[in-house]
């Protein structure tokens, strides 16, 4: 690695005009007596060979090395052998070489890639790796604030990671959030890291939030489906599902919102392994999905879940299975009004509200219709920016105000939540 | 079994200030899909005291923050487009405004970065029963014409009419939300040009939105038409799916876009290329 500095230090210094270095050679030169040394110097001011000394030939104690450029190869070789001067070849190919470093210096650049979570960009997309980064970086940075807690394995065996926001108490009354679960709507996962940052910004600064944290605990899933998004980062975009494959299928994957033991197999999803709405083989077949069945029911004391989605700009409550009113429909209607108003406050965003059913779909097997029957009241699905235009490529420029605007109506659920259980 | 009717009086109105709408439906046989929240058969045992189903079903008021609302007026979207659309103008509805009927067109004037607004009221009816139909629209607007954007496309067209120079192009916008300024006509011509798509294959079970441009390659101009092969990905709402469209799209300031042909891919599972393919 020294060496390889110094070599770059040294071309950096060398280079006129030279566009690439394929096929040239460093030598190292050992002269064995004063002649070959003079022999050496006179070599290397033969201009027409463009020879590139890069260690002068001094005194013999000191091997000289020398760039040969490859149309001058034959030439010096021979003269070397002629005169008995022993060499060796220090580089083989310096554009060879040169490209390797290259490569070496731009993922070390990757590598060091934000420090703290101050330096982190929010105004990009990231992919899960950065992500989980963000997540242990944020934890380090707030060790009273934040835990990790890691709910289970994907079915590739990536971590389902959860972070933990809590100032204390035992098995406090809990919020869930998360995002991602439908890995193309990246704006999501986008959301969830800046939530995550605002919640640990606020806290202490913010009485509204300080509320809410000294009272309750706050637990975000911010990549809910890793495989799904490591897939929509590297071969498709497009990509939705999980990426467990199906049996007796080229078919990939489950719809991880179709996969809930809520209404599950029901109109509203797919039995089609090759339908973006598949639901699975049974209910809560998906690990991604079970590892939050089984933390929300070990937890036994979440009074709110809200699961993030995108596009289309809602706010809904269950159920998306029935078309039967849940029945705290009057409330949870008035408290979507009250969390959209805020929202809109913002820039003017306009969101629709109203059960699943009735605003967007029937739709089977979905994660709040699940929460909402285990009694976690205050189940909540949003759909994010925008209404179509771009819909899941929303431009990262986008990214903070949607962050900024979803965050006042998740405020107004959470407060209401807090002051309305116990 | 008859036709499944839904005849809406969609009053489309503006963004600027405040959006006046109002969504009737028309007289007809009962909408007979069985997702409807209306269509909750007599004898079922409902219960509802929620304003928002008994709205519906007391005024014949088709609420605008329901589903079937927002549908229709997707599909007045695509047909806007399909008449006034070009590379400079794609028409958008705004957001519906909950609790009260609001709906809005909102047109992009790619220079002033605004939306300017025009008021259009238009007739949608669905056709059902074999053969799947296009939907029917008849609309009428009034100052969609207000966006001048008449500069912009003479301009565009005369830069790209002589065939020296054929662009091309590829992930439009890219997989963050990104696109070249020089990309973005060509994007909105996508988008205008699978309006045509979208109408066609609309019913009240879907809801279209162009999801990208997987890319598009200027053809010579021919009878003085810019043209065009596009390869367009198409969200379908309600399924979730992705479709893919091969399209042979013209356009002219006069003629504006025309689509002379229309291909569907095939979905296929394992032909997944790279964020980056170029077709």
């Amino acid at each position: 690695m020294m060496k390889g500095l110094l070599v770059l230090t040294v071309l950096f210094v060398a280079i006129f005009g030279k566009e690439t270095f394929e096929g040239d050679k460093v030598l190292r030169i050992t002269a064995k007596n004063e002649v070959q040394l003079t022999l050496l110097k006179d070599l290397a001011e033969m201009e027409h060979l463009q020879l590139d000394v890069w260690m002068e030939p001094i005194d013999l104690s000191t091997p000289v090395d020398i760039r040969v450029p490859f149309t001058s190869l034959q030439t010096v070789k021979a003269f070397l052998e002629t005169e008995d001067i022993p060499y060796s070849v220090m580089i083989m190919d310096l554009q060879v070489m040169l490209d390797e470093e290259k490569e070496q210096r731009l993922s070390a650049a990757r590598a060091t890639e934000p420090r703290t979570t101050d330096d982190y960009n929010y105004t990009n997309y990231h992919n899960g790796d950065e992500i989980y980064s963000f997540q242990d970086m944020l934890v380090a940075e707030n060790p009273k604030l934040v835990s990790k807690i890691v709910i289970g394995q994907s079915y590739e065996g990536r971590p389902l990671n959860v972070l933990k926001f809590s100032t204390g108490g035992t098995n406090r009354r809990g919020i869930w959030i998360n995002t991602g679960i439908h890995s193309r709507e990246w704006i999501t996962q986008a959301s969830g890291t800046w939530f995550a940052k605002k919640i640990v910004t606020d806290y202490g600064h913010d009485a509204t939030l300080t509320a809410i944290l000294d009272n309750m605990d706050i637990f975000l899933e911010i990549v809910t489906n890793p495989d799904g998004y490591n897939y929509s980062h590297k071969t498709n975009r497009m990509w939705r599902k999980t990426r467990k494959p199906n049996p007796g299928s080229s078919c990939v994957g489950t719809d991880p919102n179709r996969n809930w033991d809520a209404g599950f197999g029901t109109a509203g999803s797919s039995g089609n392994p090759c339908d973006q709405t598949y639901r699975g083989p049974k209910a809560h077949s998906e690990s991604e999905v079970k590892s939050i069945v089984d933390f929300v029911k070990s937890h036994g004391n979440l009074k709110a879940f809200i699961d993030i989605h995108s596009y289309s700009q809602r706010l809904m409550y269950p159920y998306g299975y029935t078309a039967t009113p849940c029945n705290d429909q009057r409330e949870l209607h008035d408290l979507a009004r009250k969390a959209i108003t805020g929202l809109a406050s913002l820039y003017g965003t306009s969101f629709r509200y109203g059960s699943v059913m009735t605003t967007i779909y029937r739709a089977s097997g979905i994660s709040i219709d699940w929460s909402y029957n285990q009694g976690i009241k205050y189940s909540y699905t949003f759909e994010l920016r925008d209404t179509g235009r771009y819909g899941f490529i929303l431009p990262a420029n986008q990214i903070i105000p949607t962050a900024k605007e979803a965050w006042l109506a998740l405020m107004a659920i959470m407060e209401h939540t807090k002051d309305n259980t116990n | 079994m008859g036709w499944t009717l839904l005849i809406l009086l969609v009053v489309l109105t503006v963004v600027h200030g405040n959006p006046t709408v109002m969504v009737r439906t028309g007289s007809g046989p009962t909408v007979g899909f069985d997702q409807h929240p209306n269509s909750v058969p007599l004898g079922e045992d409902i219960q509802t005291t929620t304003e928002v189903v008994e709205e519906v079903m007391t005024t014949g008021v088709l609420n605008p923050s329901h589903y079937p609302a927002r549908r229709a007026a997707t599909v007045v979207q695509h047909y806007l487009n399909t008449r006034y659309g070009s590379p400079y103008r794609w028409i958008f509805l705004s957001t519906v405004h909950s609790g009260s009927a609001e709906v809005g067109v909102e047109v992009e004037d790619q220079h002033t970065l605004g939306s300017v607004s025009g008021q259009c009221s238009a007739e949608l009816f669905f056709p059902g029963g074999e053969g799947q139909s296009a939907p029917q629209v008849q609309a009428s607007c009034e100052g969609l014409h207000q966006s001048n954007t008449t500069a912009q496309e003479e301009a565009f067209y005369q830069q790209h009419r002589a065939s020296n120079n054929l662009v091309s192009g590829n992930n439009i916008p890219d997989s963050y939300g990104h696109m070249e300024p020089s990309m973005k006509p060509f994007w909105q011509l996508g988008g205008v040009a699978s309006s045509f798509i979208m109408l066609r294959e609309s019913n009240e079970s879907t809801l279209y939105n162009m999801a990208q441009v997987a890319n598009f390659t200027q053809l010579e101009t021919e009878k003085d038409q810019l043209r065009f092969n596009y390869h367009v990905l198409l969200h379908e709402m309600i399924s979730q799916e992705i479709i893919h469209w091969k399209l042979l799209v013209t356009w002219s300031p006069e003629q504006g876009v025309q689509v002379l042909q229309t291909e569907l891919q095939p979905k296929c599972h394992h032909c997944e290329a790279p964020p980056n393919t170029t077709n």
